[in-house]
């Protein structure tokens, strides 16, 4: 009898880590999951503890491959797919990160990017590495590591300490730490730091110059899917296959494998990716450009993306931050309690807006408050937010693109409130579908893993796994659509030139963006 | 430090517990000493505890018989215990898997007013035209869903159980005493069949879920047509029945392992 084998793949994500096993149709087989802490030291700062978050991966992989009954040699791959952006810096004789990592929403860089702006507007790097200077990205959140921690650039410039987003700092550790650890990172991941050069999908003198960031504390930049090396932790064994940024995995799940096919994921921010294809395309509308994957070997595939910083999250602050609910589903219960907003928009502008926007000296707005007001409408608005975010994106891509979107394949946590998800076809005008298996970060990052090493020939085989579990249609009246719309475009607008750089706030006041 | 500062289980707790549950478990009326019987404990002791349950409302005593039975507040309780949209977001993996495993649809259910509310849906992973059909209500006598919730539900109240049972096809159950003698086989076996009962061509098998302490929050299904769910015999094929009740396992798990 021929045993059957299975691949593996880790969600390494921003509020927990999981890991899950899939058999050769692409179904799940066994899945372990655990949050970790999210540290909140001062406003605007968000940081992770990297050094709990290798433990806990460590023991998910042992979980997982437990609950199905599997050891190493019965695991044809593994694939990471990570939060992206997420900063780690560590010792590598000791393995120890220095401090704790810095998280992708965090706005601690936010004076550092604007003095980076000042010189050439926040777009002066974009040509080269497809981003707008911002918060968000990797590069400016390892130059104020450099800044801030006393040595710490001299220990870069020794080449003592390392530099990783979450899936390099794991394989590091997973093939040996401090004993012979590989430092490598993927290109999708590479790409969000601004130090990667899309055409050559290599780390730019140039730009890591402008940076101010020590070449040799950077990983070595490999494609998407290829053998890594083989686990010496955790898992002896256990060949590392493939490693993608959790949205490109979400992409490569949801198998958009060709140009023109695009799925949103809904987690703690929202990500919108459309497949370009294998040429770099530059939006004009807010959108950013990264590499969607790279199959060892071939030329990377491109993507367009809409980045929404805040959408699970705003759900989260409602629940943790107001204690209105008791759990992220129950928004969903109490949304219910009411017929609509009843004139209330929220605007999560936590961390500044993302795309289209691009505004990190934006903050949040509640804007339309009466008497008339409860707890259901703020609950409805909390959902409409990420609604009314999903369609300033997909404007942007369709306008960019030229060619409209005609159904939203979508994925992650919030597809299963169903208020939400038959709001977004409301909104969005077009058919919002979810596909069989929700956890298509996971799915992605297995796929990836498992044609790697050949477990599934090509990318069609892939394709015919994928199969739809949920259909909304639009359903809304195309004026109330356009004023609702309009509604929030007005909130938006309330949102913008909230925090004052030191020199606006006696004076007059400037656009800090170009 | 930390185990000082943690108790000990309390024992009239467990006690309570585990007579709450054989009240849940069993869908008639428990007397004094059927209960004391069951749970070897001293008659004494089981009144004094029952009292208690009875002032908070969690048993109810019916004033004829003597017996007793799960109390409304306890119901009431039921229905806010587990959200409806949480028990979906918890149900949504293992739904995808047994729609994968089966090629089949699959839903999730809830009682609602003596009714299967339906909280939760995957479609038939054929790509065929199938619409949601989240938030529709069923007749809990004549599916699977609400067999299974009829049989680790609450019994019946009087006014309920004096209620017709309305047929919707030749086979739809419609006598109260067949029934009964079904959701005992429900019991029996752990889960429970629909075969045309609802739809003509139409078939489903159910398991419960089950969160703290055992009680039924819900119930899965796998739906289809009943030449591919059923053998020639009209039952249920082994692999549905072993699939069902695995998704509703590990659904189960995940409600027990969260933070209450
Ligand atoms: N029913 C729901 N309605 C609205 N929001 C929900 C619902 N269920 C979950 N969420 C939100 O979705 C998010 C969790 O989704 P998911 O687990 O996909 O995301 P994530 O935390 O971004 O994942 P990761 O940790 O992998 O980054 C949380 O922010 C939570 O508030």
């Amino acid at each position: 009898m021929v045993s059957e084998r299975f691949v593996m793949a880790v969600d390494q994500g921003t509020t927990s880590s999981r890991c899950l096993v899939f058999d050769h149709r692409g179904r799940m087989v066994a899945v372990s999951q655990r949050e970790h802490r999210q540290y909140y030291p001062r406003p605007g700062w968000v940081e992770h503890d990297a050094m709990e978050i290798w433990r806990n991966v460590a023991k998910l992989i042992q979980h997982a491959a437990r609950d199905a009954g599997l050891q190493a040699s019965d695991i044809v791959g593994l694939g990471i797919a990570n939060q992206r952006e997420t900063t780690v810096v560590w010792d590598r004789r000791t393995g120890e990160p220095v401090g704790r990592a810095i998280v992708w929403q965090d706005t601690r860089t936010a004076d550092l990017v604007n003095e980076l702006a000042r010189a050439g507007g926040a777009n002066r790097f974009r040509s080269l590495c497809g981003l707008p200077l911002a918060t968000y990205f990797a590069g400016p959140k390892i130059r104020w590591l450099l800044n801030e921690t006393p040595g710490l650039r001299e220990r870069a410039e020794r080449g003592e300490v390392l530099f990783g987003t979450m899936e390099t700092w794991l394989i590091w550790n997973l093939t040996g730490g401090p004993d012979g650890g590989r430092h490598v990172t993927d290109v999708t991941n590479a790409s969000r730091t601004m130090l990667l050069n899309l055409k050559t999908l290599d780390w730019d003198l140039s730009l890591c110059e402008a940076m101010g960031i020590p070449t040799r504390m950077l990983p070595e930049v490999r494609p998407s899917i290829e053998v890594y090396g083989e686990a010496r932790a955790v898992m002896p064994g256990l060949r590392i296959t493939a490693a993608l940024g959790d949205q490109q995995a979400a992409l490569f799940g949801q198998t958009c494998f060709a140009p023109g096919e695009a799925k949103c994921t809904y987690g703690t921010g929202s990500f919108l990716l459309l497949n370009t294809g294998k040429e770099i395309s530059h939006s004009n509308h807010g959108l950013i450009t990264t590499p969607a994957y790279q199959i060892g070997g071939e030329a990377p595939t491109y993507a367009l993306e809409g980045s929404i910083a805040i959408t699970g999250s705003l759900v989260q602050w409602f629940r943790d931050g107001l204690g209105l609910i008791s759990s992220a589903p129950e928004i969903e219960t109490l949304a219910r309690t009411v017929e609509d907003n009843g004139g209330c928009y929220i605007v999560p502008a936590f961390s500044g807006l993302f795309a289209p926007h691009w505004r990190s000296e934006a903050r949040g707005v509640i804007v339309g408050l009466t008497s008339y007001i409860t707890k259901g409408h703020l609950a409805r608005a909390v959902l409409e937010a990420t609604g009314w975010q999903t369609r300033e994106v997909v404007d942007a891509m369709n306008a960019d693109s030229g060619v409209a979107l005609t159904t939203l394949k979508v994925d992650g946590g919030m597809t299963s409130d169903h208020l939400l998800m038959q709001f977004l076809a409301d909104v969005l005008d077009v058919p919002v579908v979810r596909p069989l298996v929700a956890e298509t970060v996971s799915v992605g990052a297995a796929y990836a893993a498992g044609l790697a090493v050949g477990y599934w020939a090509d990318l069609d085989v892939l394709r015919r796994n994928w199969h739809r579990a949920s259909q909304w249609l639009p359903a809304m009246d195309p004026r109330h659509r356009e004023i609702e719309y309009e509604n929030w475009q007005r909130a938006v607008e309330r949102t913008l030139d909230w925090v004052r750089q030191p020199d606006q706030v006696q004076g007059r006041r400037a656009r800090p963006d170009q | 430090m930390y185990r000082a500062a943690v108790p000990g289980p309390v024992q009239s707790i467990e006690r309570a517990a585990a007579i709450l549950r054989l009240l849940a478990a069993r869908s008639g009326r428990l007397g004094l000493v059927e209960i004391s019987a069951s749970l070897d404990l001293a008659k004494g002791t089981v009144h004094g505890i029952l009292r208690t349950l009875q002032s908070v409302g969690f048993v109810e005593q019916d004033p004829t018989s003597g017996k007793y039975q799960l109390g409304a507040a306890l119901l009431h309780l039921g229905s806010s215990y587990l959200d409806v949209n949480e028990l979906r977001a918890r149900a949504l993996n293992w739904s995808d898997a047994l729609a994968a495993r089966t090629g089949e649809a699959v839903r999730v259910g809830t009682s609602m007013d003596s009714r299967v509310l339906i909280v939760h849906h995957v479609f038939r992973p054929d790509e065929s035209l199938q619409t949601l059909e989240v938030g529709n209500l069923l007749p809990a006598h004549a599916c699977a869903l609400g067999k299974v919730l009829l049989a680790y539900g609450p019994a019946p109240t009087r006014a309920q159980a004096s209620q017709p049972l309305e047929g919707f096809t030749r086979v739809t159950v419609v006598d109260r005493r067949a029934l009964t003698q079904e959701l005992g086989r429900v019991r029996e076996q752990g889960w429970s069949q629909e075969v045309e009962e609802w739809q003509p061509g139409e078939a489903a098998v159910a398991a419960p879920i089950r969160a703290y302490g055992g009680l039924a929050v819900g119930a899965i299904e796998v739906r289809g047509a009943v030449e591919r769910l059923c053998d020639y015999h009209r039952q249920p094929k082994t692999e549905h029945v072993t699939r069902v009740r695995e998704a509703a396992r590990a659904i189960s798990r995940e409600l027990g392992a969260a933070r209450w």
